[in-house]
C-alpha cells in the first residue's frame, strides 16, 4: 500500500468514488485526473440553466477548493492518462505532461463524448456538441449574435436547446432522424406530445429528417442541407445525435468491452480485479435486478455506481441495486422518467396531455416497470418510492388522475 | 457573504459564509456538509436536499412554489409547516444568519 488509489475521469462519477472513498473511511493517498481544465462540475445544467444565463460557472463547480484540500483529494486537471504500467500489485499511469502516477488500485469514471456527425461541413464554425463546459462555451459565445439555431437529435440534449432557444426568442428547427422523438427513452404517447408542445412554443420539427451537408460561406456554418434538396437557414447548428463510451485508458489496460463500453460486473469491478469502473463509459449488470447488461447515461447511475465502485475498492463489496432515473427541463416541461420500461406490454395515461401535465406508467405483465412524468412531480415521487421498494399499483386504478398515486401502491 | 448555519441530524452545527446567489444546498454540498443529497445537482427533481427552516426566517425565506410543494409532499421525511428544498433557497443579504435544519432521511 503506497500509490494508494488513483481516479481517471474527474466528472460526476470520478468526483463521487473520491467522496465515498473518504466517507467510508479510506485513508490512503487519492489523486483525481482529468483531462479538463476546472475541477469536477455539473454537466446538467449546461444545456439548461448555464445556456439561458441563470448559473455561472462557478456555480456549477461540485466542490470548493477546501474540500479537495481537507479530504486529501488530489486533483491532477487538464491532464490526460497515455500510458499505463500494471502488475499484480498496482501499477504507474503516465500523463500527456509527463507525469507519473503511482497507484495499488484503480477507478475508471471516464465518462463519454458526443457521437461526431462526419458530413461534408462538419468542421465549419458553428457546428457544435453539448457535453463538456468547453461545448458549452462554445455555444454561448455564439448564442446572442443567433437568429436561428438548427438542433441535429430529437433527445434529450436537443429538445433541451431548442427550448432555451425559443424562450430567448430565436427561430428553431430539430431534425429527427427516427419517426418520433426521444424514442430511446419514452413510449410513442410522451413522444408525441413532446413534439406538439415543443411545436406550439414555436418551434419547427422534422421527422424522418435525412441530412447531407451543412452548408456554409466557407468559415461558418449558414444552414443544412436536407437530401430532399431543401436547405435549413443556421446561424449555428447544435448536434446532439448520443454519445459514444470513453474506453481509451480500459483499451491501454485491455479490459473487457461489451457494445463498446467497458463492462463491469455487479460490484462495479472490471474484467481486472485492481479496476473498478462507474458511469456513463460502463455497460452493467441491470441494477433493477431484471437479466441483462444496461448502459446508463444519468446522473443517478453516475452517482450510486459510483459509491458501489468506492466500496468494491476498498473490500466492503455491495451487490449494486438501484432504480434508474432521469429527467430533462424543456422550457416549462419538466419531464421526469423513474425505472426502465424495455420490454413493456402495456401502458397507463393519467391526467391530461393537453394541459401539459400528465403520467404514462409502463407495465409488464400487470406490474409496474417505470413512468414518465410531465409536470407531475407528485406522481413522480409516488412512483418512484414504489419501484423502488419493489411494490406495484394498478393499472385500472392508476387512470383516475382524481385519486393520488401515492394513495394506490401496493405489494 | 451571508452566513447560513446548519444542524446536521446528529445535533451538531455548521456554519458557512454563502457565496450571493448560491443555494443553501449549493454552499452546504459545496463544502461537504453530509446529509444533504442533491441527487439531481437543484433541479427540483429529487426532493433529496430537504431542509426544516427555523421560525424565525421562515416568514423572510417564504414558502415553497407549487413544483416545489408537490415534490416535499413525496420527500422521505414528512414534511413540516417550515419545509423546503434547500436548492430553491438562493441566499442574499436578507437571509444572513439563516438557520435551517437537515431532514434526517433525504432517500
Amino acid at each position: 500500500m503506497s500509490g494508494g488509489i488513483l481516479i481517471i475521469g474527474a466528472g460526476q462519477s470520478g468526483m463521487q468514488i473520491a467522496d465515498t472513498l473518504r466517507e467510508e473511511g479510506f485513508d490512503g493517498a487519492i489523486t483525481l485526473v482529468g483531462d479538463e481544465s476546472i475541477p469536477p462540475y455539473q454537466r446538467p445544467p449546461l444545456s439548461k440553466a448555464y445556456l439561458y444565463g441563470d448559473a455561472d460557472e462557478e456555480s456549477l463547480q461540485f466542490r470548493n477548493e477546501k474540500f479537495y484540500a481537507d479530504n486529501r483529494i488530489e486533483l491532477v486537471l487538464g491532464d490526460a492518462i497515455v500510458g499505463v504500467e500494471l502488475g499484480k500489485e498496482g501499477g504507474a499511469a503516465t500523463t500527456a505532461s509527463g507525469r507519473q502516477l503511482k497507484f495499488d488500485r484503480m477507478a475508471l469514471a471516464p465518462g463519454s463524448v458526443p457521437r461526431k456527425l462526419d458530413i461534408p461541413g462538419s468542421n465549419l464554425d458553428g457546428v457544435l456538441y453539448m457535453r463538456s463546459i468547453a461545448d458549452a462555451r462554445a455555444l454561448k459565445s455564439r448564442w446572442s449574435d443567433a437568429e436561428s439555431v438548427v438542433v441535429i437529435g430529437g433527445g434529450f440534449i436537443g429538445l433541451e436547446v431548442a427550448a432555451v432557444a425559443r424562450k430567448a426568442g430565436k427561430k428553431v428547427t430539430v431534425l429527427e432522424g427516427a419517426d418520433r422523438m426521444m424514442a430511446r427513452a419514452v413510449c410513442p404517447i410522451t413522444s408525441e406530445f413532446f413534439k406538439a408542445a415543443h411545436e406550439r412554443r414555436g418551434a419547427d420539427i422534422v421527422l424522418n429528417a435525412r441530412i447531407d451537408h451543412f452548408e456554409g460561406d466557407g468559415t461558418r456554418v449558414t444552414g443544412v442541407a436536407l437530401q430532399d434538396g431543401s436547405v435549413i437557414a443556421a446561424d449555428i447548428v447544435m448536434v446532439g445525435i448520443g454519445v459514444l463510451a470513453r474506453t481509451e485508458v480500459a483499451n491501454l489496460l485491455g479490459l473487457e468491452l461489451a457494445n463498446g463500453a467497458i463492462l463491469v460486473d455487479e460490484f462495479a469491478q472490471t474484467s481486472n480485479p485492481l479496476i473498478v469502473a462507474a458511469g456513463d463509459a460502463v455497460m452493467l449488470p441491470n441494477p433493477t435486478g431484471a437479466e441483462g447488461l444496461v448502459r446508463l447515461e444519468s446522473v443517478q447511475n453516475a452517482v450510486d455506481q459510483a459509491k458501489t465502485a468506492a466500496k468494491t475498492l476498498i473490500g466492503k463489496r455491495e451487490v449494486y441495486r438501484a432504480l434508474p432515473w432521469f429527467w430533462s427541463d424543456q422550457a416549462d416541461l419538466k419531464l421526469q422518467i423513474a425505472g426502465l420500461s424495455t420490454g413493456y406490454d402495456q401502458t397507463v395515461l393519467r391526467g391530461n396531455p393537453d394541459q401539459d401535465a400528465f403520467s404514462v406508467l409502463y407495465y409488464k405483465n400487470g406490474r409496474l416497470l417505470a413512468i414518465d412524468c410531465v409536470n407531475q412531480v407528485s406522481d413522480f415521487m409516488a412512483a418512484k418510492r414504489c419501484l423502488t421498494s419493489g411494490q406495484t399499483i394498478d393499472p385500472i386504478a392508476a387512470a383516475d388522475s382524481s385519486v393520488a398515486l401515492k394513495t394506490l401502491i401496493t405489494e | 457573504m451571508p452566513q447560513v448555519t446548519y444542524i446536521l441530524p446528529d445535533g451538531s452545527e455548521t456554519t458557512l459564509e454563502a457565496r450571493d446567489g448560491d443555494s443553501v444546498m449549493e454552499t452546504a454540498v459545496k463544502n461537504g456538509v453530509k446529509g444533504i443529497v442533491a441527487e439531481c445537482g437543484g433541479a427540483c427533481s429529487c426532493a433529496t436536499c430537504h431542509v426544516f427552516v427555523d421560525e424565525a426566517f421562515a416568514d423572510v425565506v417564504g414558502g415553497p412554489g407549487d413544483l416545489e410543494d408537490d415534490m416535499l409532499d413525496g420527500a422521505a421525511c414528512d414534511r413540516r409547516d417550515t419545509s423546503r428544498l434547500s436548492c430553491q433557497i438562493k441566499m442574499c443579504a436578507d437571509f444572513d444568519g439563516l438557520r435551517v435544519e437537515i431532514a434526517p432521511k433525504q432517500v
